[in-house]
């Protein structure tokens, strides 16, 4: 792996590697990334040909609020690389798809843009896909409350499902560790 | 057309669009969703051992293998080492699991495709694995067994005599339904040159365990990258030729007869000895030491309200689960409780090639397709 990442087609000032258990290729931009990922599929000494995983992760107190992930396993060379990105973009956050490298990449970006709400261009068919037919909002975003806004109910009078907005008995009980005692 | 989501052979809550042109499939459009229960952002408010149940329901007909890859994520994550008895018995439990999911994955397929039979005997079987589900933690499904360092308790006296018992008449049990099926005219019919997968196909879709196996690639992550000592133990990686659902059929019956010789080997194998590290950060210490022990009781106390916790950083984690690749991608920001936890699920990516597979087949033919993917609903919607 030494060797994959000398030969990154990356300047140092871009990259991040940190080696301590999975290979991680922390890259600055979506250029880069790009870039990055077609060389670990194409190069003809690993061929990263097969897309684990791709995910994306909410850094709210940062500056650059979404990170997006994508784990990445050679086949033939049996390594696994983590290789990730932040996602630019100020009233919307979009990405480039990776629809064009790998076919499975359509329902996790489908997925990532329903539970996050980023955009990925050039991605054919970007529906939602986990959550409710009109569900409104992004509910794996760190400040979407976790009960909600809404509940649904099947309503006796109008013969259908009613949406009203959240009422809790009792409110949300959120445990505080840390030690009052510890300076 | 619309196909279920209250529909039997939709195995759970499948909601399908399907566009005919007379009764060849053109485009079939899953929707999924319909038991999503959020799992992922509830465990970002809870601690790490507190999450450890959820694991259990996701993909519920193949619990220990997920709470084993939770726990290995946890233990890679603290650097820690299991003592080999837990390991032993972790991977005792992983294949008793593997048969429980392939028995239930095979004969409801065979229930799909019409023949009751061999479900009414593999269930006989499944029966009797969550037996020793709940002979050794009290549960017959969600187990929460295995726990980060170890396993949570040990085993019962007299359980390995009874899973060696089980083990010998299981493997006439297997000669049963294969011989029910694999000559079956009706069977064959229905299966063979039905969802042929290539290897690109497999692989440019992310397809994992059995779907891949089947269409001829020899890649089991248990090989591949071994965890638990797996890389100690003697098993053959079963592949299939043409790729269609009578292959992927006969991988999962050889599977069977592998995991059967792994329990074999387990129950050779294990010795006595300590069931999880000693390491009171990350296992609970054990009761008689509480008595005496005051560090212990504060250890204790402290495990089970504050939890344990993690260095900082990412990782992602993979085990050969029954289906195929399960993984979890955990980032930890060094407290207590996980700050994202996705979970890979082999199932997602099957049903996200069923489009490709059932293209220009008959109707009759997508529940074969559905069936042979083996899905669980629990572990694709999340």
């Amino acid at each position: 792996m030494d060797y994959l990442i000398s030969l990154l087609p990356l300047q140092e000032a871009k990259v991040r590697i940190e080696r301590n258990r999975n290979v991680e290729i922390l890259v600055e931009d979506e250029g880069s990334f790009l870039m990055t990922l077609f060389f670990l599929k194409n190069h003809t000494f690993f061929r990263f040909q097969f897309l684990n995983e791709e995910t994306c992760v909410d850094f709210l107190k940062e500056k650059e609020r979404f990170r997006i992930y994508a784990v990445l396993t050679s086949l033939e060379r049996r390594e696994k690389v983590i290789l990730s990105a932040p996602s630019k973009g100020k009233l919307v956050h979009q990405f480039p798809s990776l629809i064009t490298f790998f076919q499975s990449s359509n329902w996790l970006e489908r997925e990532i843009w329903d539970l996050f709400g980023i955009y990925f261009l050039g991605h054919p068919d970007l529906r939602r896909i986990l959550t409710d037919y009109g569900f409104e909002g992004f509910p794996l975003r760190k400040d979407f409350p976790v009960v909600g806004y809404v509940e649904v109910r099947y309503d006796e009078f109008y013969k259908s499902l009613v949406y009203e907005p959240i009422e809790l008995t009792q409110e949300l009980r959120e445990f505080k560790f840390s030690n009052p005692w510890v300076f | 057309m619309n196909f279920g989501p209250q529909h039997p052979a939709a195995h759970g809550v499948l909601r399908l669009v399907i566009e005919l042109e007379g009764e060849i499939i053109k485009k079939a459009d899953p929707h999924i969703g319909l038991l999503h229960r959020g799992t992922e952002k509830l465990m970002e408010g809870r601690t790490y051992l507190q999450n450890l149940p959820y694991f259990d329901r996701l993909d519920y007909v193949s619990m220990m293998t997920q709470e084993h890859l939770y726990s290995l994520a946890i233990e890679e994550l603290t650097k820690t080492t299991v003592p080999w008895r837990a390991k032993y018995i972790r991977i005792l439990f992983s294949e008793l699991t593997r048969i429980l999911n392939h028995l239930l994955a095979l004969t409801t397929h065979a229930l799909d495709v019409g023949a009751l039979t061999p479900f009414l005997w593999g269930f006989e079987e499944r029966e009797k694995i969550m037996e020793f589900y709940e002979r050794v933690s009290g549960a017959r499904m969600h187990a929460a067994y295995v726990r980060p360092g170890g396993v949570s308790f040990d085993l019962p006296v007299g359980l390995l005599e009874d899973i060696h018992t089980f083990g010998v008449q299981f493997r006439e049990r297997i000669g049963e339904i294969e011989e029910l099926l694999k000559g079956n005219r009706i069977w064959r019919q229905r299966l063979i040159h039905v969802g042929s997968l290539s290897v690109e196909d497999a692989i440019a879709y992310s397809f994992s365990g059995v779907m891949v196996r089947g269409s001829g690639l020899a890649w089991d992550l248990r090989k591949a990258f071994p965890y638990d000592g797996y890389e100690t133990f003697f098993f053959q990686v079963p592949i299939g030729e043409k790729g269609d659902c009578y292959d992927r059929f006969l991988v999962r019956l050889e599977e069977l007869k592998q995991s059967l010789w792994i329990v074999n080997q387990v129950l050779e194998r294990i010795e006595r000895g300590p069931i999880r590290v000693e390491d009171y950060k990350l296992t609970p210490p054990s009761r008689s030491q509480m008595k005496f022990s005051m560090e212990s009781l504060i250890n204790h106390f402290k495990l089970y309200t504050e939890g344990f916790h993690l260095l900082r950083g990412e990782i992602y984690t993979m085990i050969e689960a029954p289906k195929g690749e399960f993984g979890v991608f955990l980032v930890s920001d060094g407290t207590n409780k996980p700050y994202r936890c996705k979970i890979r699920s082999p199932g997602f990516f099957h049903l996200q090639g069923l489009n490709m597979m059932s293209k220009n087949h008959y109707l009759a033919d997508l529940v074969t397709i559905i069936g042979t993917q083996d899905i669980v609903f629990g572990e694709i919607d999340r």
